[in-house]
């Protein structure tokens, strides 16, 4: 069974289509990269999956089950745009936002004690979040996200605003949680933390779905072929090979560049330098998740 | 429904606690009955040690013997010019000119002044002169005084009315028109007070950005619905507070010196006429606090009560549809025009109309229109409003806060996930139109 499933969801806006077509399958206890520029569409599909609008067209289940009100419990979202009434106390907010998710007074109460303890800040509990720091009020709405324990979270640009150590305690929680089973919909331009944290990834461009799949799957599917070698010596290669680039560092200390047709196999590049060269390092230059979304979405724009 | 109830109670307990509330609560009906009585006294000092002004005057006429509680007259004779000159001189309020006069047809009477004077003044000393030449007519032709009051009869008539189950009442006129006033103004304050809150509020969900956490728990509709219920429980419950605050004060005042002093003044009277003014005019008062206490005030009080939250409702909706649309109260500006003048116009009725003419036609048709009828409806209430327009104004408010209602929750859907639009009445109408 899958987390969520979206199948063919479109939705139009009087001068411009938001979303066409989109389909995507977000499998359980992974993190799910969605990626895509500003404007692609990502904002409106996490809505749609949130049931702050409806789709046009399409369907989407979650858990093997139809998106309706009830699985309101099931999800946790932070969006992009976020913030916490200011004049509460960081206690009352948490239960009042926790009740609202379904969660009864005495629940929400002790859940969110148990978050605060957690988060060693149980002297803020009668803060008024206006007297918060900025760092100090993501920790918080962190807390309100996930405190009543949904089984997908979707975290919308999830690090803006926060410093290393906070943002490293919240990747903590996010790998901590997925460990415990839940999914996490993960929608970021940050090509680091998608290349560091996420299984799957999706990219949106243009209200349309241009890629999807593992990450190991994306990378596969967009490697090269291209070979970063560091030798001693300079050399040619057999007509089958093309020499990209060749840099001498320093005396008789090179690094090339070997582009390498698909049949041809590592082993037997390695094999051929040995022949020519003394080969010091041999790396597959594996795309980064950074330029494959810059080939694609430009390549989109080229159109 | 569960979750507006959550959300009323968070909004009715956010408001409560604060202590604006509370000192709002407390103070007001202390400090609205302290200012008038504050200015009534002063009022009273003021005439009491007011210093008379100085009035030089000319009389051509030779007719005159001026006397006046409030000014203090001085003859001059000789020509007006000199009279000028010698006016300029000093510090006095001015220089009064009357020329030789037809008793009849008196003209020409002038006050030169260094201010210009006001109303009162004026009256004052045309009233003077009203008064000096309707006992000159009178010794003319030979009428005494004794003649003349002998011909004065006075006239009080009582009015009653019978309501609609055929019981008469005496009701008058001056104690319902001032509930009118005091119940349409009231409720103008309220839904002004209390929708701009509703306003603020939604403007601060926007601009702190919780708003989309807390609609992906809750409909946009149930959020503006709990935030209204919640801020009408607090109007109500200030209210409460309000009239059970004032009614023992009134209580304390009047049992302190309403009922005790003419009792006492009467018990020190020695002249026995004087003792009989005394009890006719206790018998009047004690008729007014009869017709006062009289009043239907079940019905005005469940009225207020209804046509409140009817108002409320109707206007709070198109508040929270601005707010929603807006991103800070200086832009809210531009849409509060249209919600304004419909509160201005019943507003204004209120005093051209409705408490003059209480069941001439366009007080009756302000009294059943929604938009109108919470504030028409509090000025003709005490003056016994028929059946059938009570019913069909009641309906047609509970329909209008429905139908305002709904359009406002098609706008704050939208409005409140947008940040940074310009927006105008077209986009408006577009947000209304668009699909969910």
């Amino acid at each position: 069974m899958e987390a969520l499933t979206a199948s063919n969801v479109t939705k139009r806006y009087t001068n411009h289509v938001a979303l066409d077509e989109v389909s995507l399958t977000i499998p359980q206890q992974t993190i799910f990269g969605l990626l895509g520029p500003n404007g692609a569409g990502k904002t409106t599909l996490i809505r749609i999956i949130n049931q702050i609008i409806t789709a046009d067209s399409g369907e989407i289940s979650i858990f093997g089950e139809r998106l309706q009100a009830k699985h309101i419990g099931t999800i946790g979202y932070l969006p992009e745009e976020r913030g916490l009434y200011k004049k509460l106390k960081v206690g009352e907010q948490l239960t009042y936002l926790a009740q609202l998710k379904g969660l009864s007074k005495k629940e929400a109460v002790d859940k969110s004690k148990a978050w605060i303890k957690k988060f060693e800040i149980t002297d803020w509990w009668n803060k008024k979040v206006e007297d918060l720091s900025k760092g100090m009020a993501q920790k918080i709405q962190f807390i309100s996200t996930v405190m009543h324990e949904p089984r997908l979270i979707i975290l919308d640009e999830p690090f803006s605003g926060f410093d290393p150590v906070n943002a490293q305690l919240i990747t903590k929680e996010i790998l901590e949680l997925k460990e415990r089973g839940c999914t996490i919909i993960f929608s970021t331009h940050r090509m680091e933390t998608v290349e560091d944290l996420c299984d799957h990834i999706a990219l949106i461009n243009k209200s349309k779905k241009i890629l999807e799949g593992s990450k190991k799957q994306v990378k596969a599917t967009y490697r090269t072929g291209t070979f970063a070698i560091e030798h001693i010596g300079a050399f040619t290669l057999p007509a089958k090979y093309e020499l990209l680039e060749q840099k001498n560092l320093e005396d008789t200390y090179f690094r090339s560049l070997i582009k390498v047709n698909e049949n041809t196999s590592p082993n037997k590049l390695i094999r051929d330098l040995t022949e020519v060269t003394e080969v010091h390092s041999f790396v597959e230059k594996v795309p980064t998740m950074s330029e494959i979304f810059i080939t694609l979405v430009k390549g989109g724009s080229d159109e | 429904m569960n979750k507006i109830w959550l959300i009323t109670q968070r909004e009715f307990l956010n408001r409560v606690q604060k202590k604006s509330f509370l000192i709002a609560t407390i103070l007001i009906p202390l400090i609205f009955p302290a200012i008038i009585g504050l200015l009534v006294y002063i009022a009273k000092e003021q005439d009491k040690h007011a210093e008379k002004e100085i009035v030089h005057y000319i009389d051509e006429s030779a007719l005159f013997t001026p006397d006046s509680s409030k000014f203090i007259f001085k003859k001059f004779t000789g020509s007006l010019e000199d009279a000028k000159t010698a006016y300029r001189a000093t510090d006095d309020f001015g220089l009064l000119y009357i020329p030789k006069l037809n008793i009849s047809d008196p003209k020409g009477i002038v006050l030169y002044t260094k201010i210009s004077p006001s109303m009162e003044d004026i009256s004052g000393i045309e009233n003077f002169f009203e008064a000096q030449l309707k006992d000159l007519k009178m010794q003319r032709m030979r009428i005494d005084q004794k003649l003349l009051d002998s011909l004065k009869t006075n006239v009080n008539i009582s009015t009653v009315s019978f309501t609609d189950s055929g019981q008469e009442k005496s009701n008058n006129s001056i104690i319902l028109s001032g509930i009118g006033m005091a119940g349409g103004i009231l409720m103008y304050m309220f839904i002004f007070i209390y929708g701009a809150q509703i306003m603020q509020g939604i403007i601060e969900e926007k601009t702190s950005k919780v708003v989309e956490v807390i609609v992906s728990s809750v409909k946009p509709f149930q959020l503006m619905m709990g935030k209204i219920i919640g801020l009408a429980s607090v109007g109500l419950l200030q209210f409460l507070i309000w009239i059970i605050l004032m009614g023992t004060l009134t209580f304390v005042v009047v049992d302190m010196m309403g009922v005790d002093t003419p009792q006492q003044q009467a018990m020190q009277q020695i002249s026995a006429e004087a003792a009989a003014q005394q009890a006719a005019a206790t018998s009047e008062t004690l008729k007014a606090i009869n017709e006062f206490t009289s009043l239907p005030w079940i019905q005005i009080g469940i009225s207020f009560l209804f046509y409140f939250l009817g108002g409320y409702l109707l206007y709070g909706a198109l508040f929270a549809a601005v707010g929603s649309a807006v991103d800070s109260p200086a832009e809210a500006q531009q849409f509060m025009f249209p919600i304004t003048i419909p509160m201005l116009i019943s507003y204004m009725s209120l005093f051209m109309f409705i408490l003059k003419d209480p069941h001439g036609p366009i007080s009756v048709w302000l009294s059943i229109i929604p938009i109108t009828s919470p504030i028409a409806m509090m000025g003709r209430i005490g003056f016994g409003v028929p059946f059938w327009q009570l019913a069909l104004s009641v309906v047609l408010l509970i329909g209008g806060f429905i139908l305002t209602t709904w359009v406002a929750g098609r706008i704050y859907r939208v409005g409140i996930l947008m940040h940074g639009t310009k927006v105008n009445y077209k986009v408006l109408a577009k947000w209304f139109m668009m699909k969910n």
